[in-house]
């Protein structure tokens, strides 16, 4: 462009502007570009540099422990004697978090994310949304705190078998923090429906909860359906609620009232505890962060290929 | 009735009141499922506050970490607290908006860049004790910074880096083309559209962004515990190469231990954490819906 609007200006005779017509393509201007580049790299290495190093690790440990172990044995014992790293108890653990969250944040966070997109009145709407993303700035060390000391007591006068580390207060609490997640994104999918679908199915005949749930949610689904992925990939990653609530059991159990442990309550657990680098037992945290890496990035994805697969155009 | 009508009567049913008697139904199912969160942050805060107002003076705030309960109080951890957010401000914000700016401004569009959205999409999705494990194995070890206030800040940098990019982008994608074009029509190069023009009027959206950012890694607490910061802090922080300890550390800390006066200090630190946290959404709030009336033309 620039050259071309030179050539002209030479062309008319004019004389040379100043030297500042060329401050586009001079030094500074190209030392500025350079250096924000720079910053945007800095996104590439940090992605770079976590599968360096979970990587890099895991391979060490993959050296002492097969791959058949890993994915083969049922126990996962490194602190004892006879050690063993069978990675399913830990899966496990997350898996019961993971489904005890989404019972909880799923239809919660929908009913949430439907009333106020079509129902709240504006004014509601307004102090609702900002109240429901203040549940999302609590920090996850406050949750862990309050599924400790006051879910776990009360979820045991009605259940007086449970013990105090347990699945089922750390799951609900994880999926208390996840509800403004689902919400809000669901409430972005609801919104994004045009107006024209549902005044059709009112001319039809409909009543607002036929348009609701026949006409605007299954328009949405996509966005909804992304929305839950996400949600969940955080509840795989949470580590401070599972870490305080649920324990450092690693079992593989189907009763939630008992105390199990997650992929991320270990990997905080070696990291607390005295382990020395180079032993497998230090290595391992990576291996399991390998894993919990791989899962979480691969539900990323799936829920931005839904996204970008079924962006319905109307 | 007419023939027609009567055969319609006959054959559809409209049911209208039993329709409308289940849509009130419903209507009043997600009212309360609405309310659901803010009843349990309600008994969350009215819980904490119990528990921690008997324990919460003058001593608590001004003490160091103690083992005995009475003497105990979070100086160390609101002082850590307070560096670890000035220095991942100071890595973080600098290199989250030029790299926005790159993104929005300068990128050629095409396949390269759609990597990098990717990537930075990705990047906001990954577990914070993830971003710990790198943290760990990249400032701590291979830099050798150890378990320093310096390594805590960088490894929160990243992690709130995507944050700080993402909201950047949308306030620099919000600024109307009109303006670019105006400026560029005028001679003004690609840097000074951009700090004159496009930076000024995406401020407000920038630096909600930002503290929304900061105040993700004011709470954070996976990662720190990576890095190593969970230790017995009873001073103050002189370097950066300091090892250091936070609040949200010391709440885990409270937490973890069996005793009921312990778990009255973590609450008494919960109450401190909290109303930080909520004025600094609150400021974030109240800037995004100043922006929203003010949105410039």
């Amino acid at each position: 462009m620039a050259s071309s609007v030179d050539g002209w200006i030479r062309r008319q005779g004019f004389p040379d502007l100043a030297p500042d017509a060329n401050l586009s393509r001079g030094p500074r201007e190209r030392l500025i570009q350079a250096l924000l580049g720079l910053c945007a790299l800095v996104t590439v290495f940090t992605t770079l540099g976590i599968a360096a190093i979970l990587i890099g690790e895991s391979v060490a440990f993959f050296r002492q422990v097969s791959l058949a172990e890993f994915f083969g044995d049922t126990k996962w014992t490194p602190q004892f004697a006879e050690q063993h790293f069978g990675i399913w108890p830990l899966l496990a653990g997350t898996l019961m978090i993971t489904v005890i969250a989404a019972l909880v944040a799923i239809p919660i966070g929908l009913a949430a994310a439907i009333y106020i997109s079509q129902y709240a009145p504006d004014r509601v709407r307004r102090w609702l949304k900002p109240s429901l993303e203040l549940l999302a700035g609590v920090p996850t060390v406050v949750y862990g705190y309050f599924a400790l000391t006051f879910v776990t007591p009360l979820l045991q006068h009605v259940l007086p078998q449970m013990q105090v580390y347990n699945a089922l207060s750390a799951g609900i609490v994880v999926g208390i923090m996840i509800i403004p997640m689902v919400a809000s994104l669901s409430e972005d999918a609801l919104r994004a429906v045009p107006r024209s679908l549902a005044e059709g199915a009112y001319a039809l005949g409909a009543t607002k909860y036929e348009v609701v749930l026949r006409v605007v949610v299954p328009a949405a689904l996509s966005g909804i359906m992304a929305s839950f992925i996400l949600a969940l990939s955080r509840a795989i990653g949470e580590t401070m609620i599972v870490t305080l609530a649920a324990g450092a059991t690693p079992k593989l159990t189907l009763n939630p009232l008992e105390s199990i442990q997650t992929m991320t309550a270990y990997i905080v657990q070696v990291s607390l505890g005295d382990t020395p680098q180079g032993t497998v037992v230090y290595q391992s945290l990576f291996a399991v962060g390998l894993v919990l890496f791989v899962l979480t990035l691969g539900m990323n994805l799936l829920a931005n290929r839904i996204i970008l697969r079924f962006k319905e155009t109307y | 009735m007419t023939e027609v009508q009567q055969a319609v009567a006959a054959r559809f049913d409209l049911r209208l009141e039993r329709r409308r008697r289940l849509g009130q139904i419903l209507a009043v199912v997600l009212f309360f499922s609405t309310l659901f969160g803010l009843l349990v942050l309600t008994s969350l805060m009215v819980d904490v506050v119990r528990k921690g107002v008997p324990w919460l003076d003058w001593q608590f705030l001004t003490s160091y970490p103690s083992r005995n309960p009475e003497a105990a109080g979070i100086k160390s951890a609101i002082v850590g607290s307070f560096w670890l957010m000035l220095l991942t401000a100071l890595f973080s914000v600098p290199i989250g908006v030029g790299a926005a700016i790159y993104l929005e401004e300068y990128a050629p569009r095409g396949w390269f860049l759609r990597l990098i959205q990717l990537n930075i999409a990705n990047l906001a999705g990954i577990p914070s004790v993830i971003y710990g494990i790198l943290g760990l194995g990249l400032f701590v070890r291979f830099f050798a910074l150890g378990r320093s206030l310096l390594a805590g800040a960088l490894t929160m940098s990243l992690l709130v880096l995507p944050i700080i990019v993402i909201s950047t982008q949308e306030a620099l994608r919000a600024v109307p083309q009109g303006i670019r074009e105006s400026a560029y029509a005028l001679g003004a190069t690609r840097w000074q559209v951009v700090s004159n023009h496009l930076l000024p009027i995406a401020a407000p959206g920038i630096l909600t962004g930002i503290i929304l950012a900061l105040s993700r890694a004011v709470g954070e607490t996976a990662p720190l515990v990576m890095i190593g910061a969970l230790t017995f802090i009873a001073f103050l922080p002189e370097s950066l190469l300091d090892p250091f300890t936070v609040l949200p550390i010391q709440i885990f800390n409270w937490t973890a231990r069996p005793q009921e006066a312990f778990r009255g200090l973590a609450a008494a630190a919960i109450i401190v954490l909290m109303m930080f946290l909520f004025l600094m959404n609150l400021s974030a709030i109240l800037l995004r819906n100043y922006y929203e009336r003010h949105r410039p033309h």
